[in-house]
This record gives C-alpha cells, structure tokens and sequence, in this order.
C-alpha cells in the first residue's frame, strides 16, 4: 500500500538523571498519499518526536513507521525535510544548496542544474541561484529550503515548523507557497507547527495532539486546503466555518496547557 | 531651525568628528560600536615617540649602551642588509625564523586536524586522546626546550618539533570544536537529502568547521611565531632571535632594538595575512 501508516509508535526516553518520559504512546496514524497533513499540540505533545521517528533519525521503542509499505529503519532520501531556519549550508551558494541532493546522489550536471533552476524559478527566487545563502532573508532562506528538498523529488515531505521563524506577513505569503507546491507536485506532506491558524488553513487532515504521555487527541477533516486554490487566504481565515474551528482548537490545547501547569503546581 | 553644521571629511578622518555612522550612537558612553578610530591621536602617538628618539639622539641624553640613537641605529641596519649579521645575511636570519614557524604550523595541521575531528565523532579517540590533550595543553611549549634538546640537540629538528608541538595541541582543540559546532539539523538536513557518512563529513562537517580550523591556524601562527624567537634566544645560530641574543653578548644595543622591531613588523604581517585570507577564503564564518 502507499502513503504512510504510523502503527502503534511509543517512544520512551531515558532521562539522564533517571527516570522516564513517555514522549508518545500508542500512536496510530494513516496517511495517504498526495495528502497534507498537519500536527498541532502545546510544547511537550511529542510532535518533533513523531516528525523525528518517520524521518528515521529516532527508532521507537514500540511499534513502527511504513512508507509504502516497507518499515522505515533510518534517514533515506525518499523522505525530505524542512526544518524551520539554519539547516541551509552557508558555505555553499543558492543553487549549490538546491543541488546538494542530487549531487551527492551523482546525478549528472547539466541535468541537476536545469532541474536547480526550474526549481528556483518555482520558488521565486530566479535571479537568486549564484547568492550565498546568508544574503537572503528569512522567508527566502525558507524558499531556498523547500527548493532543496523537491531537488530530491522525495514521496514524503516533513516539514519541523518551516515558516516558525518568520514574520506574520512573510509566513502568510509562505503558506500560499506551500500550498501551491503541494497542489502542483502531488507529494505527501506532514506539517508540524504551532499555529492553530496555519494548521487549519493547509492541513486537509488535522491532527491535535496532547501531552504526557504524547498522544493523538482529536483529528479533523477540513476543507480549507482545497479552497485555498480558489479562494484568497484572508476571506478563508475570517470565514465562520474557520473561525469556529480556530476557537475550538484554541480552547482545547488552552486546557491541556492549563492541566500541565495544574500538574506541575498540584 | 538652526542648520547643522556638517563636520569636515578631515576631521572625520582623523576621527575628531564623529562619521555618519558613529554619529547614530543612542547612548553617549557605553556603546563600544560606535567609537570612532581616534586616528589624530594614533598619529600624535607614533610621530611624539619618533620626535623624542631624534632629540633625544641629538641631545646625546642617553647612553647607547641603553638606547642606540637614531643614527647609529641607521648606520646598523645599513651593515645589517649589505653585510648581515655575523657572517649571514639579515634575510636568512629571518627567513629561518619564518621558515620554522611555517614548518611547525604544518605539521601541527596535518596532525592536529584529523586528531581534532577523531575526537569530535568518537568515543574512541576522545577518551584516547582527551588525558593527552588536556594534560599538554596548559604546559607553556617553552617549557619542553630542555627535553626536546635532550631528544634532538638544538639542530633543525628540535626547534621545528618544538612549535609542531605548540600548534598541535591549538589545532587539535580547533578541529575538535569545529566538529562539536556542526547544527544537528543540518546534518539531518543531509542525511533526508540522501547523503552518506562518508558525505556528510566531507560536505557537511568539514565546511562546518573551517571557520574554527582557520581561527587555530591564525592562533598557531601567533603562538609560534612567539616561541620560535623565545627558542631561538636559548639555542640557535641562526634567527631573529638568535641575532638578539649573540648582538646583547657584545653589547650591540642596537641590533637587539633592530631584531626587536623585526620580531613586531613581522608577527603583525602574519596577523594581517592571515586576517586577509580568512576573509578570502571562508566569507560565511559566523553566518550560519
């Protein structure tokens, strides 16, 4: 089968001190293919965790992650990443970082370099390739990110909090970059993030996740990603519909939040 | 409203008006960004100094056997560059000395590099090499003169194995922090975009830590350069240093001043060239 099947992961660590904390447990999750999925929770849920299992740099103490059907064991090319801000290479160009997948895969250069292009011109960053990337600005840092991770035309994107760092205004613009990627490549994408918003407006499956231990609390179907190629942003998010999700989820992680706090306190 | 008077580029320059970017200072003490380089005092430093030597030259104060005057010291560095210094000429005096520190820096690199990335990425040559390391370093390399001259005389060997040790030690510890200081993300970043081991030390932490690399070398350089005069003063024939001390055994106060400056002008070229060269060569340190 295709897509991604999440099968019972639990995930203890072994603090340093002693003791255990159970980062996820007995989480079941399904993905389909071509679907956007994003992951909202307070800090502490497991999210990055989870992000961290499927991308294989952690192997769960239970259970296991399967893309297309083979049981993930370690980091592979078939599943890209975007992490939110400082994971470009500084010591390499624009178009060099958005090469550094195929080149280390021997890809042959005039081809690499045609895909590098068309790449940066999909990202809005034409003009960009020959810059060091500590020239460019956050938001196009980002861009620059994204263009990297589709060099590698992977099944699945994870994308670690990627518009995180950024001002309101530029991750606004970025969601519609977002977006509009995942409309034109057809990949699989696993958003992790902390806004409720933005979680709302790309996800079309939207997983809430709760604290100790992390689990998956509540998981919406919404419609808001789809409309996102027709209609603007801005009347999507002060739509009613959107808006009384948005309330919803706020008040359900409030609570969480609070119980934490009511646990640390008590 | 008054117009206000634009400082002259002048006074500017000579850093007795503030330029349009010191001039932006939000608070008037304590904003060490914004002090301006003082260039007029610089000035009044250099040529007051230049002024007391001539007249104390002229005056005949002060005994040569002291300070040489200005003239006697002329006439020196005269014989110094057509006949040299004991038979061999001022360049080779140099030359040698320059010539150990650049040895020494080397072969401290060549070891010192890879030791320093063995202990970043294992446990192994960590916990090999860390009693080593730490014990060594604190030990001023000066220190080791009387046994290295025991191990290999004073000739050439003894003196380039003594700053090979000074520059080992500094670039092990370079290296060693380079590879600490990688961001785990980006070697995350390299490990979904395909990359193998082998990759992601070439492509990833190598560049990663060149910056500190080039920090060691440039400390190296410096720390050597010092040694090798202080070396040079206890055992050689040649070299700066040596020229020191065999021109103070025959009371020749001027020579010693000469090797004095000598010994400054070239430690603050290694500085600069090396200042040039990073900037050259690793124009993305402290970008990542």
């Amino acid at each position: 089968m295709s897509g991604i099947a999440i099968d019972g992961v639990s995930m203890v660590f072994t603090l340093s001190g002693g003791g255990e904390v159970h980062a996820l447990q007995d989480v079941n999750l399904d993905v389909r293919e071509g679907e956007l999925v994003s992951v909202l929770g307070p800090s502490g849920c497991g999210k990055t965790t989870l992000l961290n299992i499927i991308a294989g740099f952690l192997a769960p103490t239970a259970g296991e992650v399967r893309l297309n059907g083979n049981v993930v064991r370690g980091p592979g090319s078939e599943r890209g990443m975007v992490f939110q801000q400082g994971a470009l290479f500084e010591w390499l160009t624009v178009a060099d970082n958005v090469a550094f997948g195929p080149n280390m895969a021997g890809k042959p250069r005039a081809e690499t370099r045609d895909k590098v292009e068309h790449l940066l011109a999909t990202v809005g960053l034409a003009d960009f390739g020959k810059k060091p990337v500590y020239q460019l600005s956050g938001g196009m840092q980002q861009r620059v990110a994204l263009a990297r991770c589709l060099a590698n035309d992977p099944d699945v994107i994870l994308m670690d909090e990627p518009l995180g760092a950024l001002d309101a205004l530029t991750r606004e613009k970025m969601q519609g970059l977002v977006l509009k990627l995942w409309k034109d490549t057809g990949k699989t994408i696993i958003l992790i993030t902390h806004s409720v918003e933005e979680a709302l407006f790309l996800g079309e499956k939207l997983i809430v996740m709760a604290p100790r231990p992390g689990r998956i609390e509540k998981i919406y179907d919404l419609p808001f990603a789809d409309e996102g190629m027709t209609k603007s942003p801005r009347d999507i998010k002060a739509g009613s519909e959107f808006v009384a999700r948005r309330e919803e989820i706020l008040s359900m992680i409030w609570e969480m939040e609070e119980e934490i706090m009511g646990q640390a306190t008590g | 409203m008054s117009e206000k008077k634009e400082p002259s580029d002048i006074a500017i320059w000579l850093g007795l008006a503030d330029n349009a970017f010191t001039r932006q200072k939000t608070a008037k003490f304590g904003d060490a960004s914004a002090i301006n380089s003082g260039r007029f005092y610089s000035i009044i430093i250099v040529f007051g100094l230049g002024a007391l030597w001539v007249l104390t030259s002229i005056a005949g104060v002060i005994e040569p056997f002291y300070w040489p005057t200005i003239g006697g010291t002329w006439n020196r560095i005269y014989l110094l560059v057509t006949e040299g210094f004991r038979g061999v000429p001022l360049w080779e005096h140099v030359g040698i000395s320059v010539f150990r520190v650049l040895s020494g820096v080397f072969f401290g690199a060549l070891v010192g590099i890879p030791l320093g990335f063995a202990m970043g990425l294992s446990s192994v040559a960590r916990g090999l090499f860390d009693p080593v390391v730490e014990f060594m370093r604190p030990i001023p390399p000066l220190a080791l003169i009387p046994l290295i001259i025991l191990w290999f005389g004073i000739d050439e060997t003894a003196k380039i194995f003594l700053l090979f040790l000074a520059s080992l030690f500094i670039m092990t510890i370079a290296a060693r922090s380079g590879v600490s200081s990688v961001r785990i993300s980006k070697v995350h970043a390299a490990y979904s975009l395909g990359a193998s081991k082998a990759q992601i030390l070439r492509h990833v932490i190598l560049p990663n830590a060149l910056p500190e690399i080039f920090t060691g070398l440039r400390t190296s350089m410096g720390v050597c350069w010092g040694t090798v005069v202080a070396a040079e003063l206890v055992a050689a024939d040649r070299g700066v240093g040596s020229m020191i001390m065999i021109a103070k055994n025959f009371l020749q106060t001027d020579t010693v001043v000469i090797g004095i400056i000598i010994i400054g002008i070239i430690g603050y070229i290694i500085e600069i060239l090396m200042r040039y060269l990073e900037r050259w060569l690793i124009p993305w340190k402290g970008k990542g």
